[in-house]
């Protein structure tokens, strides 16, 4: 994975001293709260419902067992004993001190980790595919291009004060599992005609209360002209996106109000001319240093063996693990959606244990995915039993990887301050409702997201199921959106109807999940069936007898 | 109307509530203002603490039958729903 070089070290370092001396001065009362807010805030510290939270980058959601460990330290010294990992692939803890963040700051850089570009109008944190470096249908690795736009994107001037902020994720396989399509620009890797490696350039993704899908606006980068590239899409941005109006400025709102044509042809006028005055292209030499950090373990020669179905190890097989490009290795899902708890959340001890886990199994990285589980991409499948029995003994090894239960969910009203109504309590008591494991794996691929504002940290939109928490006058409703995706097959799910209460979600998608069984055919996801059928045999069931569905 | 005040205290972000001029830290024990005149006061009292980097974000929230209206402010007054061996409910266990 990659390592900080000298002069990652020193501007890390030299950061947290910085925020060290703001923080002094805010508590001196030498800076005011408004004064104070954006310099916090770019240093990824919030002020959240009970206390500050703090948002760790984890670029391209790739992290050590070191790191894991001093998070755990961090997560018992200065704060309740836990962390949660985010639908942006990063780890937020709840409770931190403002007088301690500098220190957590300090130990965090020992371990090559900041919370630089969490927060604030710039670009944010690079995410990729979590299967990265390991998966079957890779053309190469997406993190030597997310390495090179964080470099490149890190604390750029130009690109500090944007309009709003600016979401990239990478991508190289055909299977998508970053939700390319949901961000402000993506990148995916792809092969020309003539097999030569390039990117398709995504732009104008977003959730939020508009959502919209992004569309191609590049068919085929060169390599070197990547950066480039990019600076043009951001240049138009910043020229061209609304500052008037928070809720319009996303560079969504322009690329769909621009349409494509017109958005494809400015950001091509503006590349030719950053190409006329000379701009940075990336020699191969510095892609091929880049690219050494990212280069996979070495491989023992293995050959695939069949796998264990049997019992509560075949269960976890079957739906926790994923085949590896490695001949006798496999991707396993560690899932962070017990049944009946919190989503996404860990506690200190299980990082430590993970942590160790990884060192016993010589597992030299981990991955948050956005999806809020963790991924051990490279493990011998001959040691998946031995994994699985450590997980067991960690609380980790619930074998719900991609079924119903496996739910996005985000902090939502229980902590959050920009919420409107609680969402975890809602996942969990769906979790519960559908803790049957038979019933889960027979419902199969059902993916449900939810949120609880209509900021979306949730991806309600992107859900087969999709949740959205409302407050009407002072009580929590929730709304059903059906048919969204944020695979390879995007869309955008649609609103089913009036909201449900609190008391009557659970049913309602229990309804609609029912349906869904009686009225699939074979070999068809729920996703399917609903894209056949439409809403309406849907909507029929899901209001059943309720007679008082909120307006 | 009645209503109560609360903010956040700036060295550690935790939440608070006003009571006789000053601040405590659970909701059984702030003031209630029944006189809107009163509440306003007490806001534009709070804002010196403001001044004083003490605290930060001060506001009123309504309350009914002894009880926040809002979800917002039973949370924030308790603690997260679902970890309730955590925040101010934590300390009632």
């Amino acid at each position: 994975m990659y390592r900080y070089d000298e002069f990652d070290a020193r501007f890390v370092r030299e950061r947290t001293e910085q925020f060290r001396f703001q923080v002094e001065r805010r508590l001196k009362g030498e800076l005011t709260e408004d004064q104070f807010k954006p310099l916090r805030l770019m240093n990824g510290l919030y002020l959240q419902l009970h206390a500050y939270m703090l948002r760790i980058a984890v670029p391209y959601g790739t992290l050590s067992a070191r790191q894991f460990r001093k998070l755990a330290e961090i997560a018992r010294k200065y704060d309740k004993g836990y962390g949660h990992f985010t639908t942006r692939q990063n780890m937020q803890f709840n409770w931190p001190a403002l007088k301690d963040v500098p220190d957590i700051l300090g130990e965090l850089a020992t371990v090559e980790m900041h919370c630089i570009q969490t927060s604030g109008n710039c670009i944010r944190n690079v995410t990729a595919d979590h299967f990265a470096g390991a998966a079957a249908d890779e053309i190469e690795d997406p993190r030597p291009v997310a390495e090179l736009i964080r470099q490149w994107s890190s604390l750029h001037p130009e690109f500090s004060f944007l309009p709003r902020k600016f979401k990239i994720a990478v991508i190289a396989a055909r299977e998508d599992r970053a939700a390319l399509r949901y961000h402000d620009a993506a990148v995916e890797i792809v092969k020309n005609a003539e097999g030569r490696t390039g990117y398709r350039v995504w732009v104008g993704g977003g959730m939020g209360r508009t959502p919209y899908l992004g569309y191609v606006v590049g068919d085929f980068v060169e390599k070197p002209d990547l950066l480039g590239f990019l600076e043009a899409i951001m240049r138009v941005y910043n020229e061209n996106g609304r500052r008037d109006n928070l809720f319009k400025a996303r560079i969504k709102i322009l690329a769909h109000s621009l349409g494509e044509t017109e958005m494809r042809e400015r950001v091509l006028r503006e590349f030719k001319e950053i190409k006329a005055a000379g701009y940075l292209q990336v020699p191969e030499a510095e892609r091929a240093r880049i690219a050494a950090y990212f280069a996979p373990p070495e491989f023992e020669t293995l050959t695939d063996e069949p796998l264990p179905t049997d019992g509560d190890l075949g269960r976890w097989i079957a739906n926790n693990v994923a085949p590896h490009k490695q001949p006798g290795y496999a991707i396993a899902t560690i899932s962070l959606k017990p049944i009946g708890g919190v989503p996404g959340d860990i506690n200190a001890d299980q990082l430590d244990g993970v942590a160790q886990l990884m060192d016993d199994f010589g597992l030299t990285e981990i991955r948050a995915s956005h999806e809020q589980n963790l991924v051990l991409p490279h493990v011998r499948q001959k040691d998946l039993p031995a994994v699985f029995a450590r997980l067991t003994a960690l609380g980790l090894a619930t074998p719900n990887a991609g079924l119903i239960t496996d739910i996005i969910c985000c902090p939502g009203l229980d902590y959050c301050d920009l919420a409107n109504a609680r969402s975890i309590p809602i996942a969990q008591e769906i979790a519960k409702r559908f803790a049957d494991l038979e019933r889960q794996e027979d419902i199969g691929e059902l993916k449900i997201k939810m949120s609880g504002c209509i900021n979306a940290c949730g991806h309600h939109h992107a859900g087969h199921i999709g949740i959205l928490g409302v407050d009407k006058k002072g009580v929590e409703y929730y709304q059903l959106l059906l048919g969204g995706s944020a695979a390879e097959d995007a869309s955008i799910g649609e609103i089913m109807g009036p909201g449900f209460g609190e008391h009557e979600i659970v049913d309602a998608v229990d309804r609609v999940v029912e349906a869904y069984r009686k009225l699939r055919q074979p070999g068809e996801r729920f996703l399917d069936t609903y894209r056949r059928l439409g809403m309406e045999p849907f909507k029929n069931v899901a209001y059943g007898e309720q007679l008082h569905a909120a307006h | 109307m009645v209503q109560m005040l609360t903010a956040n205290r700036l060295i550690d972000g935790r939440v608070l509530y006003w009571k006789e001029g000053g601040w405590v830290e659970t909701l059984e024990d702030a003031e209630r203002f029944t006189d809107t005149a009163a509440a306003e006061a007490a806001l534009t009292a709070a804002k010196d603490f403001v001044a004083r980097n003490l605290v930060v974000n001060p506001y009123l929230f309504e309350i009914k039958d002894g009880r926040p209206v809002k979800e917002r402010e039973i949370i924030r007054a308790a603690g997260p729903s679902v970890r309730t061996d955590l925040g101010k409910q934590a300390d009632h266990v």
